[in-house]
């Protein structure tokens, strides 16, 4: 496979003023992957600051009411409440390697805004996050977090006013300063090299659940289960399990319902494209124009995703499902009520996969589920939706 | 010879303009061209709306938003370009476009479809040559002009390999950064305009950040064969919607007060030239 390429997914489609920047960028990323000082460190700040390994929870009530084996890899848990640190965490002491100054970043549900910000902090490189302004008001909470880490938050009012307009922002800037700045991309989506960088940084998942379920289960799992909005939760844990016999099923945003336009099920309902700089699955129109979506959980609210899932799904390796709006919240009141754990509205579409898939298993079926981040952020616009009644 | 080839043979450096097809809307755009070749123009670089065009800047990425708005289509763009022909058949017209478009209506058609309707050139903004095999061969094909970008991080072996794809002309990019107005230009144009004639016959022009006519008398100063005018001209566009005569008239003046400068033998008399402004 050439380098950069996921089957004929992934590649370079970016303006010639930033190829030099990605050909810094893969060099560095090949020095340090190899250099035990990097991993030394990058070590240290997992284990030490963010808090890893995080525990691979067996739900005892979940497991009783559905009739199957329910555990959780519990990213909820790591520090800022979501698994986007373990990128951040090893993008930002890249960045330091590579004697850059500035951290860019781009945020949809604010998630990945707040990790950058809590990375920049902890290594001391100042943090600007580009956000669509539609979201900045969607998550205020998530955006006085970053600004009270340090981050300047940088509304972005073009285009739909989201995630993709953030991206596009950002890749200006990056364009702009690229000499002292390192634009860290927060999901396996992008130009070649970022989408391999952040599967690598994020398969610190995969790689304990693995080792976490054969020590408690003396076997590997039926079912991993993870929600895909670009996809790098779902990256992180699948890709040590993508030789083994275990099933792999990727969640997407089904929104209002594939059948209408509003949604942002890229693999289940998209066509191939090119978009921010890969060629991958894409919802966009016959003209080539990415159409806008929709879902209820922010970080899942983009139109095109990884360029490896695209290769997966092809494969037929991970089964690609969408979950509805309706569905996910349904979720995210029964794992809150059964578990005493409130999801992120974006893991909540992984755990109303579960709620389904337990079906097929029989009791002694294993079903993991990547708990890719904790609800607080989510609970006062599910107030809002449930008219303020739990 | 190409209409492209033609136009660098002149004495003085060529003047290129950028504009979005489609905005404000259909009408008004065929009459902004038209009033921009009537003002001097020697190229027109026509783009093809996109909804996420990462290398603009914030003026360009609002005409392409307003022209999507308007609902303009690839095949809208190719119809601009026929009417441009019919207006000015000598005139070279290059489409500058984002890969997806020409992926998603799949190169062999999009090529079909630019020929026939008599564009000189394409060029893709993020196709770098790490991507274009099969798009530099069907353009080759249609006999139509791959035009490459060069920046200046671009590294001298990568440069060449660049130069190896190119064809019409070599489009520099005068800074880091996406397209738009600045203050200044870049300080060594000269020094990027006389590295990359050392590696290539081609014609050389030099485009983003160039805004007023002392930019453009510094990069015909410093050896460029073209300067591209882009965001000052959308700009105009911008600030007159919905005053259409105030439009063709600005139009006239600022294309009028930078073309001047790169033939001076036909500076015309242009009220308010002076004010003129990035």
């Amino acid at each position: 496979m050439k380098a950069g390429r996921y089957g004929v997914y992934g590649g370079q489609y970016v303006p010639e003023t930033l190829m030099s920047a990605l050909i810094e960028l893969e060099e560095t990323y090949g020095r340090v992957s190899a250099d035990p000082e990097f991993s030394r460190q990058l070590g240290w700040y997992l284990r030490e600051y963010a808090g890893r390994e995080t525990p691979l929870t067996y739900c005892t009530n979940l497991s009783q009411e559905l009739g199957c084996r329910v555990y959780l890899k519990r990213e909820d848990l790591l520090h800022g409440g979501a698994h986007k640190l373990n990128n951040t965490l090893g993008q930002a002491l890249m960045a330091k390697f590579m004697g850059k100054r500035r951290l860019i970043a781009e945020t949809g549900a604010g998630q990945h805004g707040v990790a950058t910000a809590i990375a920049g902090a902890a290594l001391g490189l100042p943090v600007d996050v580009y956000m669509g302004e539609v979201d900045t008001r969607r998550q205020a909470l998530n955006v006085f977090r970053m600004e009270l880490l340090g981050a300047r938050v940088i509304p972005v009012a073009s285009g739909t006013r989201t995630l993709k307009d953030a991206i596009n922002a950002a890749m200006r800037d990056w364009v702009t300063n690229l000499r002292e700045t390192h634009y860290l991309l927060g999901s396996c989506v992008g130009p070649h090299p970022f989408p391999r960088i952040v599967r690598d940084f994020q398969s610190v998942i995969g790689e304990e659940t693995k080792r976490q379920i054969l020590e408690r289960e003396g076997r590997l799992p039926d079912t991993v289960v993870a929600c895909v909005g670009g996809g790098s939760n779902a990256i992180g844990i699948f890709y040590p399990f993508v030789n083994d016999d275990v099933g792999l099923v990727g969640v997407e945003a089904g929104g209002e319902g594939l059948e209408t336009p509003r949604h942002g099920a890229s693999l289940s309902a998209g066509s191939v494209g090119v978009f921010q700089g890969a060629l991958s699955y894409l919802l966009q129109d016959d003209d080539g124009q990415a159409l806008p979506t929709h879902s209820i959980a922010a970080g899942l609210d983009h139109p095109s995703v990884g360029p490896e899932h695209a290769m997966l799904k092809d494969a037929g390796r991970v089964r690609y499902e969408a979950v509805t709006d309706a569905e996910a919240l349904t979720a995210f009141r029964r794992l809150s009520r059964t578990e005493g754990i409130i999801p992120a509205l974006e893991s909540a579409h992984a755990v109303a996969y579960a709620l389904r898939a337990a079906d097929g298993l029989d009791k002694d079926g294993i079903l993991v589920v990547n708990l890719s981040g904790r609800g607080d952020k989510d609970v006062a616009d599910v107030a809002t939706i449930h008219g303020g009644a739990a | 010879m190409s209409r492209i080839s033609r136009l660098f043979t002149r004495k003085c450096p060529g003047f290129i303009g950028f504009t979005v097809a489609g905005d404000p809307d259909a009408g008004t755009a065929l009459r902004v061209v038209r009033t921009m070749i009537d003002a001097g123009l020697d190229l027109l670089e026509i783009a093809v709306p996109y909804a996420d065009p990462v290398a603009d800047g914030p003026v360009i990425e609002r005409a392409h938003t307003r022209a999507l708005e308007a609902g303009t289509t690839p095949d809208d763009v190719f119809t601009l370009v026929r009417q441009v022909r019919e207006y000015a058949p000598d005139l070279p017209v290059v489409l500058f476009t984002y890969y997806n478009i020409i992926h998603r209506r799949g190169p062999e058609r999009f090529f079909v479809d630019a020929a026939a309707a008599g564009a000189d050139g394409v060029l893709i903004v993020d196709l770098p040559i790490e991507e274009s095999g099969e798009v530099a061969e069907v353009a080759r094909r249609h006999g139509i002009d791959r035009i490459m970008l060069i920046a200046p991080t671009t590294s001298p072996e990568r440069r060449r390999a660049i130069l190896r794809e190119a064809s019409g002309f070599v489009y520099l990019i005068s800074l880091e950064g996406v397209t738009g107005e600045r203050d200044r230009l870049a300080p060594d144009i000269a020094g990027l305009v006389g590295a990359v004639r050392e590696d290539t016959y081609l014609p050389l022009a030099v485009g983003f950040g160039i805004s007023r006519p002392e930019h453009v008398r510094a990069v015909a100063a410093a050896g460029a064969d073209g300067v591209i005018v882009g965001s000052a001209l959308v700009r105009i566009v911008e600030e007159h919607l919905g005053d259409e005569a105030g439009l063709h008239e600005a139009l006239r003046t600022v294309i009028g007060a930078m073309r001047c400068v790169l033939a001076p033998g036909r500076e015309p008399d242009i009220p308010g030239r002076e004010s003129v402004e990035g």
